[in-house]
């Protein structure tokens, strides 16, 4: 009876869960409490595989343009212009790696010359094409938190 | 998954930047055809946020660096001998050519490229080798101005700068308002731009010496313009330089000569004073 009870509760729980949330959060939306984004952007889990395909496509993160990654050893050219991510998914825990993505400002400070891959707080004269838009969408961001958690 | 403290973790990307800051300048002299020593870095003049300012020579390759040092070898001295020619052809209404009244370059040109831009008087603004340029051919020789990039414009600014090789940079900066124009290149530099939020400062101030993706982060000097570029194969234009550092991080780019870009040039050309002219630099 008490079992029955408790499933039905989780049913009715995510079923909840999945109309709140069907729409990913709007950058301006995102909540961050000091250096953590604990809501994940989508009610999709992160793939880490495609995780690391942004993290290469220059069109996309271009990530390997700032940081090395011994993980994509395969890969030429890394930047230094960042700290090497081996390790990443160790030093940060994912609501962190979350604003690190989102918004690189919020935890580094206005100083830092990683661009936010989520945040309309961008530089001068944008251009007209990219106005309004961000450099990443809400699941690239989720992917790329769960491939980060991945560099152990 | 651990949370580590800041410490922790600026320490680890002190220990990481540490061990990736040996893609430093190379500690090497330019000397061209074996007989013209180049002073490729310098002390900072004062007020410069750098202390000591090195060439992008510096900053490439062995192989890229050698094609800069056998002027035979340059590619760029081709666009130079081009504009020699077109300093001897005559053009426009006044049947003159540049040689008609400056006669030999090598004489009448010697030093000049070296304290560009100038305040212009006229124009009440700082005018480039360029607009100089245009501006001869439009009162002394009855020609049609160039537009940006095209005809003789490179070619020619190249031969007169080359007549400066190896002679130090520098600008009055006393001249008219070259102080205020100065000032809003500055501005320029720090303005974070684009959907990357960039500014010049980010990559060329506070990273040269890393690698970006493929590329070694120089401190931007421009010494060296026009460059002949190895990937584009072809002279480079300084404010197509600038349009393209500014494209990069995906703003919109101001037109070549205005305001902006010339108040920039004033700015970079400073921040390489004591540099030595080395037009036509081979670069990457
Ligand atoms: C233009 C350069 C640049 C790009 C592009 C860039 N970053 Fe960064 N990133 C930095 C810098 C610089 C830091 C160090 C923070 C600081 O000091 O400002 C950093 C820090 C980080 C950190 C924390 C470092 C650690 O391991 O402790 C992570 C994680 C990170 N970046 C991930 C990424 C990912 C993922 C991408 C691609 C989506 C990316 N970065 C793109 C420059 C960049
Ligand atoms: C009819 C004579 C005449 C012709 C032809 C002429 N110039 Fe000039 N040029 C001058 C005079 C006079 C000045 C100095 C006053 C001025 O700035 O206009 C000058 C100045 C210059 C300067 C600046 C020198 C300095 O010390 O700052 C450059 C560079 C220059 N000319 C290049 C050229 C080029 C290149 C051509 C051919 C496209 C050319 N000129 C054709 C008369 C001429
Ligand atoms: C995202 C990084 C980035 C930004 C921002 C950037 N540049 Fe560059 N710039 C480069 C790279 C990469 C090169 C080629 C390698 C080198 O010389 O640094 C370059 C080259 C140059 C050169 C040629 C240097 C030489 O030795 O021939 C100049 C001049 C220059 N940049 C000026 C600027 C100015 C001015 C700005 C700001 C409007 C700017 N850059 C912004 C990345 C950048």
């Amino acid at each position: 009876m008490e079992i029955r009870f408790l499933s039905c509760a989780v049913f009715v729980c995510s079923a909840a869960y999945f109309t709140f949330a069907q729409a990913d959060t709007a950058p301006g939306d995102v909540e961050i409490n000091a250096i953590s984004i604990d809501k994940p952007l989508t009610d999709v889990a992160g793939d880490p595989a495609n995780g690391k395909k942004i993290f290469i496509n220059r069109k996309q993160g271009n990530c390997l343009a700032c940081h090395a990654n011994s993980d994509m050893k395969d890969q030429l050219f890394h930047g230094e212009v960042g700290p090497s991510l081996d390790g990443a998914g160790t030093r940060w825990q994912e609501d962190h790696l979350r604003t690190i993505l989102v918004n690189a400002k919020a935890v580094f400070g206005d100083q830092t010359v990683m661009p936010g891959f989520y945040s309309l707080e961008v530089g001068a004269d944008v251009r007209k094409d990219l106005i309004g838009k961000t450099i990443l969408q809400a699941q690239d961001i989720e992917d790329l938190v769960a491939y980060l958690s991945t560099l152990k | 998954m651990h949370f580590t403290n800041n410490k922790t973790l600026f320490t680890l990307i002190g220990i990481a930047l540490c061990v990736t800051a040996s893609a430093t300048p190379v500690d090497e002299v330019l000397v061209i055809d074996e007989e013209l020593e180049m002073t490729t870095r310098v002390q900072a003049v004062e007020g410069h946020p750098i202390s000591e300012i090195y060439s992008g020579w510096h900053y490439r390759t062995p192989e890229t660096r050698a094609l800069e040092a056998d002027s035979f070898a340059n590619p760029g001295m081709l666009g130079v001998e081009q504009g020699e020619e077109i300093w001897h052809t005559v053009e426009g209404s006044e049947g003159k050519s540049c040689a008609s009244c400056h006669d030999d370059a090598a004489v009448s040109m010697k030093g000049v490229g070296a304290n560009y831009p100038k305040w212009d008087e006229k124009t009440q603004r700082p005018k480039n080798i360029e607009a100089q340029i245009n501006s001869c051919r439009v009162e002394n020789m009855g020609a049609e101005p160039y537009k940006f990039d095209k005809g003789g414009q490179k070619p020619l600014t190249a031969y007169i700068k080359n007549q400066s090789l190896g002679m130090p940079v520098e600008l009055d900066l006393s001249e008219g308002e070259m102080q205020s124009w100065w000032e809003k290149g500055k501005e320029t530099y720090y303005l974070r731009t684009g959907q990357l939020n960039l500014s010049c400062a980010s990559c060329h101030e506070q990273n040269h010496g890393k690698h970006i993706r493929a590329d070694h982060l120089s401190q931007g000097n421009v010494n060296g313009f026009p460059t002949y570029r190895l990937k584009q194969n072809k002279l480079i234009s300084l404010h197509n330089r600038f349009r393209g550092c500014i494209r990069d991080t995906r703003a919109e780019f101001p037109d070549a000569f205005s305001d902006v870009l010339m108040g920039l040039e004033v700015y970079t050309t400073w921040r390489g004073t004591g540099l030595s002219v080395e037009t036509p630099a081979v670069r990457q």
